[in-house]
């Protein structure tokens, strides 16, 4: 059993969960950028959560199948038909064998999750199939899918088809986007008056937005607290002694441009970071294209955690629905 | 030193073990490091040592945040008496200073460097107050370097130079960093030097190339074969500057998998370091020359 991938979309590529474990190496957890999303089309198709899928942004791609078997689609808001036939988002359907699946124009959000009962099947590197093409593991020899590839997919459970998450259920940023931040890591190198400015301003997603990060323009620039750098850090006061950098962490090189750290990310670097973006609101971040508004709003753990809870819930209760 | 415990968002539990960087907070961040490993806290899923930091990722769900942050916490006395001596290896790694190569992206990024009108090299020479390029190069190679991170990408080391602090080299990273750097560049940003592992985005200046891949997903060069990631933190390496000649030899041993890198078992005691550097870097070299 197979995908053929006749148009490979714009950057398209095998992600799973990720594969933890190797960070201290400067090889990042990687996997679906959105996990809410990719979660639930391997709930839709009767996959375990953790099963492998695609990932395809802003431009879907087109896959032909080589057997018959049960897919969804989720995540961004893209028109989708089946041998020409329109096919519903966030639900699964059946596919025989030689149907076609091909996109429309992207409507809402930026990235699409394509489960196939089964699973995708490629060789795992390091515990996980995703993708990280810059040190080559996972996917189809480490890079992301071109025209002509042939994708293995498991034996799937085929009775799965015809279930629809309720639209309650499914998640997605809002307008304008509020990613909720929790301030730590180097929050006192910022002034209190950038420290406010930085929660007031409202700013958009800017082109350099992928896998790694996600660069914000259009707030003010943030001052600094004046000291004497410390020794090994570097001139610039945005400069710090290279430290470990978190998921979701918020780095401002010379206080101009935030970027928000993502699954792919860099392990470590000398910029300062003013906290992170709380894990409930990481799937969000991928359904951001380029320009979107987004505010971000402070919080405390307390809050953190309840909205991680929240998310749980929400999936929990997808699980419950669709069982 | 004066650590900082501090949150990165609801998964992450940074530490700073001292704003500025010492081999002295390197090694209890290391020590600190081994000790939350050891102490199988439940929900860690990643414990990531830095050059003066470290930082652990954990499972909220599994352990309260504040209560991961109480019982890392609990660690430092443990570590602060740990003892600071590593068992190691010192690994000569050629370099190949001013090449084409990395000339080339030096020259194509100029307009993101402090000084346009010169090259990265011509740059840190003259803030470091050297006479000639060539007298920077000197320093940069003469002494050995010690491992202290590995990351930002793949398999990347962070090197700190095993010297006294007066003598140590810093240059600042690039105003604005490149979208592109030459894989295994040797690179330099504040007081670290380090070898991009891969090709892709880099702030540090650039310096030289080395021939000796350092990452290999593929395992299929000799020494890789055992894990695709050469270094770890640790490690004492030591600079050789090579010529064109040389570049292309090592690269053709290289591609015919019989390039064996030159290293050397060694003992590094970070006290003994501290009481004479110079003699603690001769032994260190007469280890490597003797193998």
């Amino acid at each position: 059993m197979a995908l053929k991938i006749n148009k490979p979309g714009l950057s398209t590529s095998v992600q799973d969960l990720g594969r933890p474990g190797y960070f201290h190496l400067g090889i990042p957890i990687g996997g679906a950028m959105d996990r809410f999303a990719m979660r639930v089309a391997n709930i839709l198709v009767g996959n375990p959560e953790d099963a492998a899928g695609l990932e395809a942004v802003f431009m879907g791609p087109e896959i032909e199948f080589a057997k018959d078997c049960v897919v969804a689609v989720t995540g961004a808001e893209m028109p989708m038909t089946l041998d020409g036939e329109a096919k519903e988002g966030w639900s699964s359907f059946s596919v025989k064998a030689g149907q076609k699946l091909g996109f429309g124009f992207l409507k809402s959000g930026a990235r699409i999750y394509i489960a196939v009962s089964g699973g995708i099947a490629t060789e795992p590197d390091l515990g996980s199939r995703s993708t990280y093409p810059i040190g080559a593991l996972g996917g189809i020899e480490g890079r992301t899918i071109t025209e002509g590839d042939i994708i293995p997919v498991g034996n799937g459970d085929p009775s799965s088809a015809g279930q629809t998450v309720a639209s309650r259920l499914r998640r997605g940023p809002g307008k304008p986007a509020a990613l909720r931040v929790l301030p730590g890591l180097y929050w006192n190198r910022l002034t209190e008056a950038a420290q406010n400015g930085f929660f007031e301003d409202i700013w958009t997603v800017a082109p350099e937005a992928d896998r790694m990060g996600y660069r914000f323009k259009g707030g003010r620039a943030l001052e600094f607290v004046e000291r004497e750098q410390p020794f090994g850090a570097g001139a610039d006061p945005s400069n710090i002694v290279d430290g470990c950098y978190s998921y979701g962490s918020i780095q401002v090189p010379g206080g101009t441009e935030p970027i928000v750290l993502h699954r792919d990310a860099v392990s470590g670097g000398g910029y300062f970071t003013l906290g992170a973006i709380i894990s409930a609101d990481m799937d969000l971040i991928g359904q951001l294209q380029p320009n979107t508004s987004v505010k971000f709003v402070k919080v405390d753990m307390e809050q953190a955690l309840n909205a991680r809870n929240e998310r749980r819930a929400m999936l929990r209760q997808i699980r419950e629905e669709l069982a | 030193m004066k650590t900082r415990y501090t949150f990165g968002g609801d998964e992450h539990v940074y530490i700073e073990m001292d704003e500025e960087m010492s081999l002295d907070a390197f090694f209890k961040s290391l020590s600190m490091s081994n000790a939350v490993r050891d102490a199988n806290i439940p929900g860690v899923t990643e414990i990531c040592p830095a050059n003066a930091s470290f930082q652990v990722k954990f499972d909220p769900d599994a352990t309260h945040p504040d209560e991961m942050l109480k019982r890392i916490q609990e660690l430092e006395n443990k570590a602060e008496n740990a003892e600071k001596r590593l068992s190691t290896r010192i690994i000569e790694i050629p370099v190949f200073y001013q090449d084409p190569q990395t000339r080339d992206c030096v020259m194509r990024f100029r307009e993101r460097h402090q000084d346009p009108s010169g090259t990265d090299l011509d740059y840190a020479a003259r803030i470091n107050g050297y006479d000639s390029v060539d007298a920077f190069i000197e320093a940069h190679h003469s002494q050995p370097w010690f491992v202290s991170m590995v990351g930002f990408v793949a398999g990347l080391p962070f090197l700190y130079q095993l010297v006294e602090r007066e003598k140590q080299l810093q240059v600042p990273k690039y105003l604005r960093p490149r979208t592109d750097t030459p894989k295994l560049t040797v690179g330099y940003g504040g007081c670290f030097s380090c070898i991009y592992s891969v090709r892709g985005a880099g702030g540090y200046q650039m310096f030289g190339i080395t021939p000796m891949p350092i990452y290999d997903p593929k395992q299929e060069v000799g020494y890789l074969k055992d894990f695709m990631v050469f270094f770890k933190p640790g490690d004492i390496v030591k600079w050789k500057p090579i010529d064109q000649t040389e570049y292309d030899r090592i690269t053709a041993a290289v591609e015919a998998d019989t390039y064996k890198p030159r290293i050397a078992e060694v003992e590094f005691d970070l006290e003994e370091f501290n009481a004479d550097m110079a003699g603690t870097s001769a032994k260190l070299m007469e280890a490597l020359n003797g193998a």
